[in-house]
């Protein structure tokens, strides 16, 4: 009764999780990064399950062949110690995590977030702010930036510098892999890549205060000519960022239409990720 | 004159709160009435209040962890409930405002004042008792230290209806933990309840620690301790270690918020990562305090019921200590989306693996004792399978998630929520229920009724799994932790099928109320006589059940491990304790002492949350006066006479015979 039970909602939750999990998040990366990432995840779940399902099974086979109801069984009141399989059960751990280690050791390094994914093609370059509650990117080369709305080229690495203007948040596109912080002060980086075009789910990962459950925005991945396209769209329109305006941003607000600039002060990022932009505002003034 | 505190302190406009705070009102008025219409005050001042005892100290704190169970699931199915309705669009029932606080509320909450005590409680209960001692080394700290947990519980449960509650997660991460962004009482509840049970929970830690250490029963080395008193030994250095540093860090904090200072603020070289570091570098710790406790008890219960010694007793020592120092080299686990850079982020994900490695190696252990065995199917045999067969499945998330490129897509999601309920209901709730089963009739002289004992396990282990395999699948696409409101249509009917296990959750607890009743009612048929109802193996089981105020009338000796067990398959228990007649007894005399500090310890938080100088002022002088008045006080000590105790220890054979 109980194991069927159990089974059932496993399968009623792996059901529902292959529906809907194959078209999102962090399964159905879209880019080398979430691929790579996707990959270990699997890797890892593969070799521990090889351990952990033998070590269920035992749990249920030992706990009913050994039942006090049981003749057959053998009782052996004084057996408390056995070197060699001592040896055994601290080995078979300590395997696994060896191997584990060294997987750990290399794909860390190959997958650190400021590393950069290609050595031959030049990143596109994108400043990303976190506001409350709203996220803000910008493009330094182009000179454009835009609110809640990420665009960029795909098969081109995106080389991402990422600071917040008061609390901190988690820049995260679960398609496209890897999360890193945004504090206020600091500079995080990070490079990430859209090997296909597509729409893709961002949005913070850490908690920020009463409206963080809105700070979420969208990636469009386009070729590079419709990037090109968006640039030039983009610079057609929309008014300029400038300091007064980014103060006027910097306040707390709830996320709105996805609003554009067609122009940027380029000093803009350095200034907010330095600290030297004054901040200050209470959450009540925001309600 | 009142500081902060006005009548727009109380959430009148909110009627969740109102009709909560009418029913806790009313379920506390039935209580004291009760009691003052039975006359039952005296009765509870001079036994429980005041008691030094150990036994009753631990009831008492597992006492305050079940009530509080209460407050932190119904803050956990609020979560639940709001997260099934609000899906693409729909806002749900909890405004921002209230869910954030209902959320740090709930985690606060479980880990402080739930699983703490109820830890914490266990020990106190069963250690000394293991160790065959009469008592804990410091009786009054004791007592005083479990008053200083209910004090944090009084001003938490407080901000429920004066003022509000934190609205930062339940580890309060600066900046937003900071003034500029949370400039209401929130964080200060917080900051003051967890200051002042920290404080108790050090001195129960170093009480606890010095009683292993030093007041063990004669011939009782450290190669013959019961493993749970290991366990407690491990748990106890790592609170002695880690809760200063928690202390450190609030104060820090509070400093910032009170006084101005600069520690973690966004101006004026604050840094919040030093926080988020220091916190953590509690937190992992704390992780340990809780589980290694939990271990012990599945130690005890497997060797009890399989009828045989615990499989290899210095392999399980080794593991525990191995992972009492590793959990002090891991705490960057937590953060490893900081960027903080390959190599350190390699070292501590590597850390974070080897633990797994003792830990492995215990779950084996049981299995080896099991093998062999006589299996008794008892309550607390359930909660060990289940816990053996949910852990594993929670190890092998956690070590998912010490990979730091996994993690890079995984932190904060509800995998990680998933991920820590695994472990720490699998762990540490399966693990108290064992014991709070298991010790049970110890405490009491009687048995919990078995059958709701089962329906209880069922209820949460199925509803675990109902609740918390959703989130894994959610966290995989791509769902984040301590969302109001989502806009992705996919993910309610998971989150509904999470709703579901919360609700067969609340049915073990309900459950375990009804258990309660129905054991007390029926006491008489469950009675216990003989102070050994498991056939155990271990010292508590030698001595009367519920134990006298003294434990033991002489004190054994303990020539192996499994002491009792040994003497008792030599037909003599007995030869225990020698044949010598007891002489008189001296136990601690009962003092109001620590129930009167934390009645000041309380005025004190609260005038200091609201920013009343005066009224902190005499919470203080208070506080430290009852303090100096115990020094003064010489007369500390209750002589039992020779004859009471062996006219005790006669009726007691006569009984169990």
């Amino acid at each position: 009764m109980a194991t069927l039970s159990r089974s059932k909602s496993l399968t009623l939750v792996a059901v529902c999780g292959m529906l809907t999990s194959c078209k999102e998040g962090v399964l159905d990366p879209r880019g080398p990064v979430g691929l790579a990432e996707r990959i270990i995840l699997s890797d890892a779940t593969a070799i521990m399950l090889a351990v952990v399902g033998p070590v269920i099974a035992l749990t249920f086979i030992f706990a009913w062949w050994f039942r006090a109801g049981n003749r057959r069984a053998k009782y052996r009141p004084e057996w408390e110690y056995s070197g060699r399989i001592e040896l055994i059960i601290w080995s078979i751990p300590a395997l696994v995590i060896l191997f584990l280690g060294g997987m750990t050791w290399i794909s860390t390094h190959e997958l650190d977030p400021p590393r950069p994914l290609s050595a031959h093609q030049a990143p596109v370059e994108v400043e990303v702010i976190a506001l409350d509650w709203r996220w803000l990117f910008i493009y330094p080369e182009q000179g454009v930036a835009s609110i809640n709305h990420l665009t960029v080229p795909t098969g081109v690495p995106i080389h991402f510098r990422l600071t917040s203007t008061s609390v901190m948040n988690s820049f995260f596109i679960p398609q496209l892999g890897s999360q890193i912080y945004c504090m206020p002060g600091m500079t995080t980086q990070l490079n990430l890549q859209a090997d296909e075009a597509g729409t893709y789910q961002g949005l913070s990962a850490q908690f920020s205060g009463d409206g963080f459950s809105d700070m979420r925005f969208t990636a469009v991945a386009t070729s590079p000519e419709a990037f090109q396209q968006w640039i030039e769209q983009t610079r057609a329109q929309g008014g300029a960022l400038d300091m007064p305006t980014f103060m006027q941003l910097s306040k707390p607000a709830h996320a709105a239409a996805p609003v554009t600039f067609s122009r940027v002060d380029p000093g803009l990022f350095q200034v907010v990720s330095t600290g030297q932009m004054p901040t200050r505002w209470s959450p009540e003034e925001a309600r | 004159m009142l500081g902060r505190l006005t009548w727009d302190a109380i959430p009148f406009d909110q009627p969740i709160i109102m009709i909560t705070v009418a029913v806790i009102g009313i379920v506390i008025a039935s209580v004291l009435a009760l009691v003052t219409v039975k006359g039952w005050w005296s009765y509870l001042w001079r036994e429980w209040i005041t008691s030094v005892d150990h036994k009753r100290i631990g009831v008492m704190y597992m006492l305050v962890a079940l009530v509080m169970l209460v407050r932190g699931f119904s803050d956990a199915i609020m979560m639940r409930s709001q997260q099934a309705l609000a899906a693409a669009g729909a806002l749900g029932y909890l405004p921002p405002e209230h869910f954030d606080q209902i959320f740090t509320a709930h985690g606060t909450i479980m880990i402080f004042f739930v699983a703490m005590p109820f830890v914490i409680g266990l020990m106190n209960f069963a250690v000394p008792l293991q160790l065959g001692v009469r008592d804990v080394a410091f009786p009054v700290l004791n007592s005083v230290s479990f008053w200083l947990t209910a004090a944090g519980v009084l001003l938490v449960n407080l901000s429920l209806f004066v003022g509000e509650f934190a609205r930062t997660g339940w580890l309060a991460y600066p900046p937003l933990s900071e003034l500029a962004y949370s400039p209401g009482v929130g964080v200060d509840y917080y900051l003051w309840s967890l200051q002042i049970s920290g404080l108790g929970t050090l001195l129960s830690g170093i009480n606890l620690l010095t009683t292993i250490l030093k007041l063990r029963a004669p011939g009782m080395g450290y190669s013959r301790m019961p493993i749970f008193c290991w366990t407690a030994l491990a748990s106890n250095l790592l609170i002695v270690a880690a809760f200063p540093v928690l202390t450190a860090t609030f104060g820090m904090l509070l400093l910032d918020r009170y006084c101005g200072f600069h520690f973690f603020t966004n101006e004026l070289g604050g840094n919040p990562m030093m926080y988020i570091n220091l916190i953590w570098i509690w937190g992992h710790p704390e992780v340990y305090i809780l589980i290694l406790p939990a271990f012990g008890v599945f130690s005890e219960v497997v060797a009890t019921f399989a009828g045989k010694p615990l499989f290899g007793y210095r392999s399980m020592v080794m593991a525990t200590m191995a992972i009492c120092v590793l959990s002090f080299f891991v705490w960057l686990h937590h953060f490893f989306t900081m960027g903080a850079g390959a190599n350190v982020n390699a070292f501590f994900g590597i850390a974070t693996m080897v633990i797994a490695v003792p830990t492995g190696v215990k779950v084996f252990n049981w299995l080896f004792t099991l093998y062999g065995g006589r299996i008794r199917f008892t309550v607390p045999v359930y909660w060990t399978l289940g816990f053996i067969v949910t852990f594993v499945i929670g190890g092998m998330t956690g070590v998912l998630m010490a990979i730091p490129p996994v993690d890079f897509v995984l932190h904060n999601s509800l995998f990680l929520i998933a991920h820590f309920h695994n472990v720490a209901i699998g762990g540490v709730v399966f693990g108290v229920m064992a014991g709070y089963t298991y010790w049970f009739p110890k405490a009491f002289g009687f048995k919990l009724n078995e059958r709701i004992g089962k329906a209880i396990f069922w209820c949460w282990f199925i509803g675990f799994y109902l609740a918390f395999m959703p989130l894994y699948a959610l966290g995989l696409m791509g769902a984040t932790r301590r969302m109001q409101h989502y806009a992705d249509p996919h993910w309610q009917p998971l989150m509904l099928v999470a709703f579901a296990g919360a609700v067969c959750i609340l049915i073990g607890i309900a459950l375990t109320a009804v258990q309660l009743v129905v054991s007390i009612r029926n006491r008489n048929k469950n009675r216990d006589l003989t102070g050994d109802p498991w056939d155990g193996r271990t010292l508590e089981w030698a001595t009367a059940s519920p134990p006298p105020a003294w434990n033991f009338a002489r004190l054994p000796r303990v020539e192996r491990a499994d002491a009792y067990w040994n003497a008792k398959k030599e037909g003599t228990p007995s030869v225990l304790f020698g044949s010598n007649a007891p002489g008189t007894v001296h136990v601690p005399r009962n003092t109001p002492v620590g129930v009167f500090i934390a009645f000041f310890a309380v005025i004190t938080g609260f005038a200091l949350i609201w920013r009343i100088d005066w009224l902190a002022v005499i919470g203080l002088v208070g506080a430290i006066g009852v303090a100096l008045w115990h020094a003064w006080q010489t007369d500390r000590e209750v002589a039992i006479p020779a004859d009471k105790v062996a006219t005790f220890e006669r009726a007691r054979a006569k009984a169990a015979t």
